[in-house]
């Protein structure tokens, strides 16, 4: 590692308790570009409280979050906000716009009108009709819901995006064919990606690197191969035994 | 029917007042109710504290809440200058807000408070401001169920404001409470029927702009705001598009001979030339202070009333000296001006049936000591809070086994149906000659002189031209003319109405 570039993220010493609970403990990691990391951990274990303080939807109580050589705390929130793309595990589209408007809402909070052949484009990019742009929100399947939440992280172009359990309401199928695209789109945009999940299996075939925390703290910073390999630790491996016990069992019940 | 349907005709000015005053009311509600909302959706201790006064002003009648207003402003004019206006409109729209604010802050809380939680951090993960998550977020999300809850406030508002009568503002109430006095039910009904019919007509077109929100059709929202401020518009022209001139205000208090005098005056006014306007159904204490402070320009009030009420006065001094000292004591502490008296008396007077008095061998009210225990006396809503019932009670000792208050007019059928043995009476009443009450003997002159005097406002009473064109009605009026022209509209049948009563009264005097 020599010649480092910057990285695209960086936490220093972050901490974030909510009154007695230490969410985050003392969080140190950098992330580079184009990185696709998951956090992965079980409930309660500060996994989405560490994503949201990238944002500020949580503020840290201690260290600093530094997003491409700004420390977070120093930007002003809603162009912060702006620059990066968010998905959320409720999806959170507003049920009073249209597809298209939902989609448009971020470049229209800096003054920006997005034209309908971008909307267009970004309906496609998650492998939606463009026909789309003018249903409401509650005439769309969850699938096509969140695919339309990725479509609304993409439009402002950012750098980072993060996703909070993205695909916890969706069906198996559904989670799966989204979780390829968004991995292609991760690759074709250069982004640089953190997705928050419980799901090991979900974490070791889409992402680069895999952070395990466990209160408040990550336990373990591998690869998936790594991770397979057996390295991370006893929380980590425990959580990797899952699939794998599931893989086996499918393959015997195959032979 | 056509009866009613007459009456609803002649209530434009009265609809357009309403109107005005509703949609005044409310809109000051939701300019109150909104932004706290906003504050209480941040804060529950704001939430807790707003929600909590909201109610507890709902729990204050409103008849009581519109009267509290009189004092409160009465206060105000210390920090606000004399020119407070103290009765009418103000205090109306002041008590009426408050009254609409409790559905429009209910409502539009449990809307904030029920939106989805992902949404709402949806808004500021995408980088919204405060007033960005506001305007395109949770306003829009909460707009019908805030609607919802200034449908509420309209038909309360609207109904309320009925009772705004009474602390003299122009409202459908007037012919409702002038019907309740002479038990003219057809003008109670058209006052009912305008009052209602406003508030279905209210509430259906906030329903089609709730309506247009909650399915998000703009052509429905829009028609109907467009339909409100239509109606507005147009309350507006008719009360204010008019000409310019200055109307002289005639007062009247809530009993049958105040709104036939305040007629007669009124129209004699009117074929001097003036333009004139009437503030009836005021209580005593009420109308008084508005004379004096120019919120009405004529009242007929009555010398007793002032001398023990207004002055203060407990002593019992002959009707000449009374009537000097209660002129220089108006002019004095107000400027208000006596014109004079218009020549009958009508006194409190302790009435009991004919036959029933000569049963009992009642004569006068000393003779009412030893009976009293087991009799219930009747008086109208004022008349035992009055200092001259004090004085009665004290003077002969008189210990009552129950006391009601009834509306002037229910008080004389309380005493023909029993449920009141004796009334605080009024001895210009037509009803004491027509259902043959005695009225009992005051020997020790506990009630004093209670002669029917004008009062003209400080303002009013500087105009020489005014003052000459009411002058012919002083010294004109005798009581047995009086009492005929009340019998006129208190009877059972063949009621006249005020304006037919006064002008056979006119006739009858030769003016």
């Amino acid at each position: 590692m020599t010649a480092e570039v910057q990285a695209a993220l960086e936490f220093r010493a972050v901490g974030k308790r909510y009154g007695a609970v230490e969410a985050v403990r003392d969080v140190s990691l950098t992330i580079a570009p184009r990185q696709f990391v998951a956090l992965v951990g079980a409930s309660g274990s500060g996994k989405s409280t560490l994503l949201k303080t990238i944002n500020r939807l949580a503020e840290a109580d201690s260290g600093d979050v530094v997003y491409e050589g700004d420390p977070v705390g120093s930007l002003p929130l809603p162009p912060l906000r702006r620059r990066v793309g968010y998905v959320f595990q409720s999806i959170g589209l507003f049920p009073h716009m249209t597809v298209g408007e939902n989609i448009a809402i971020g470049p229209r909070l800096a003054g920006e009108k997005l034209s309908p052949a971008r909307i267009a484009e970004l309906l496609e990019l998650v492998e939606l009709d463009a026909g789309m742009a003018t249903r409401m929100p509650d005439a769309l399947s969850g699938g096509q819901r969140q695919r339309v939440g990725v479509a609304r992280a993409l439009a402002g172009d950012p750098h980072l995006l993060l996703m909070d359990e993205p695909f916890g309401a969706l069906d198996p199928v559904t989670r799966d064919a989204l979780g390829g695209r968004v991995r292609k789109l991760h690759d074709e945009l250069g982004l640089t990606t953190i997705m928050v999940t419980h799901d090991m299996a979900e974490a070791l075939l889409l992402a680069d690197r895999v952070l395990v925390m466990d209160a408040g703290a990550i336990l373990a910073d591998e690869t998936p191969q790594g991770l397979l390999e057996g390295r991370g630790g006893a929380v980590a491996q425990e959580l990797v035994a899952v699939p794998r016990a599931q893989a086996d069992r499918l393959a015997e019940l195959a032979r | 029917m056509s009866d009613i349907w007459g009456a609803l005709l002649k209530l434009g000015d009265q609809l357009a007042a309403h109107v005005l005053l509703s949609a005044a009311a409310i809109a000051l509600g939701i300019a109150v109710a909104l932004p706290l909302a906003v504050w209480a959706s941040r804060s529950p201790a704001v939430s807790r504290a707003a929600l909590g006064f909201a109610s507890l002003v709902q729990t204050i009648p409103a008849l009581a809440l519109l009267a509290l207003f009189f004092p409160i402003l009465l206060s105000l004019r210390a920090v606000f200058g004399e020119g407070l206006p103290t009765l009418g409109f103000l205090p109306a729209l002041l008590a009426l807000s408050l009254y609409a604010l409790l559905p429009i802050l209910r409502n539009a809380i449990t809307a904030q408070a029920n939106l989805d939680p992902g949404v709402i951090e949806a808004a500021d993960g995408v980088g919204m401001t405060f007033w960005q998550r506001l305007r395109l977020v949770e306003a829009p999300l909460s707009a019908p169920y805030i609607m919802a809850g200034i449908r509420t406030a309209a038909v309360w508002t609207i109904g309320a404001a009925t009772l705004a009568t009474t602390i003299g503002q122009k409202s459908l109430g007037d012919p409702i409470f002038a019907g309740l006095q002479t038990q003219n039910w057809v003008l109670v009904l058209a006052g009912c029927i305008a009052s209602a019919g406003l508030a279905l007509i209210a509430d259906g077109l906030l329903g089609t702009i709730e309506k247009g929100l909650k399915t998000r059709r703009r052509a429905l929202t829009f028609g109907g705001l467009a339909a409100v401020a239509l109606g507005v518009g147009a309350a507006l022209f008719a009360q204010f598009g008019g000409s310019e001139e200055r109307r002289i205000v005639i007062g009247a208090k809530g009993f049958s001979e105040q709104y036939i005098l305040a007629r007669l005056i009124g129209q004699h006014l009117e074929e001097s030339g003036y333009a004139v306007d009437y503030r009836d159904g005021l209580g005593s204490a009420v109308a008084h202070r508005a004379v004096t402070t120019g919120a009405i320009d004529v009242l007929v009030d009555y010398t007793g009333t002032i001398w023990t009420n207004q002055m203060g006065r407990e002593d019992n001094p002959p009707r000449n000296a009374m009537l000097e000292e209660i002129a220089a004591w108006e002019t004095d502490t107000s400027g208000t001006h006596v014109l004079g008296r218009l020549g009958f008396e009508n006194a409190y007077g302790l009435a009991m049936r004919g036959e029933r008095a000569a049963a009992l061998g009642i004569e006068s009210i000393a003779d009412l000591a030893d009976a009293a225990g087991g009799m219930t006396v009747g008086g109208d809503p004022e008349f035992f809070e009055r200092p001259e019932w004090i004085a009665v009670r004290d003077t002969y000792g008189v210990r009552f086994a129950e006391r009601r208050n009834f509306s002037p007019t229910f008080m004389y059928n309380a005493l023909q149906s029993g449920e009141a043995d004796v009334i605080g009476a009024y001895t210009s009443d037509g009803r004491i000659a027509a259902d043959g009450l005695t009225i009992l003997e005051d020997p020790q002159g506990a009630f004093p002189n209670y002669d029917a005097i004008v009062l003209l406002s400080p303002e009013t009473g500087s105009n020489a031209a005014i003052r000459a064109a009411i002058a012919p009605l002083i010294g004109a009026i005798d009581v047995e003319a009086m009492r005929e022209a009340n019998l006129s509209v208190d009877r059972e049948e063949d009621k006249l109405t005020f304006e037919e009563a006064a002008r056979r009264l006119a006739d009858r005097i030769g003016l």
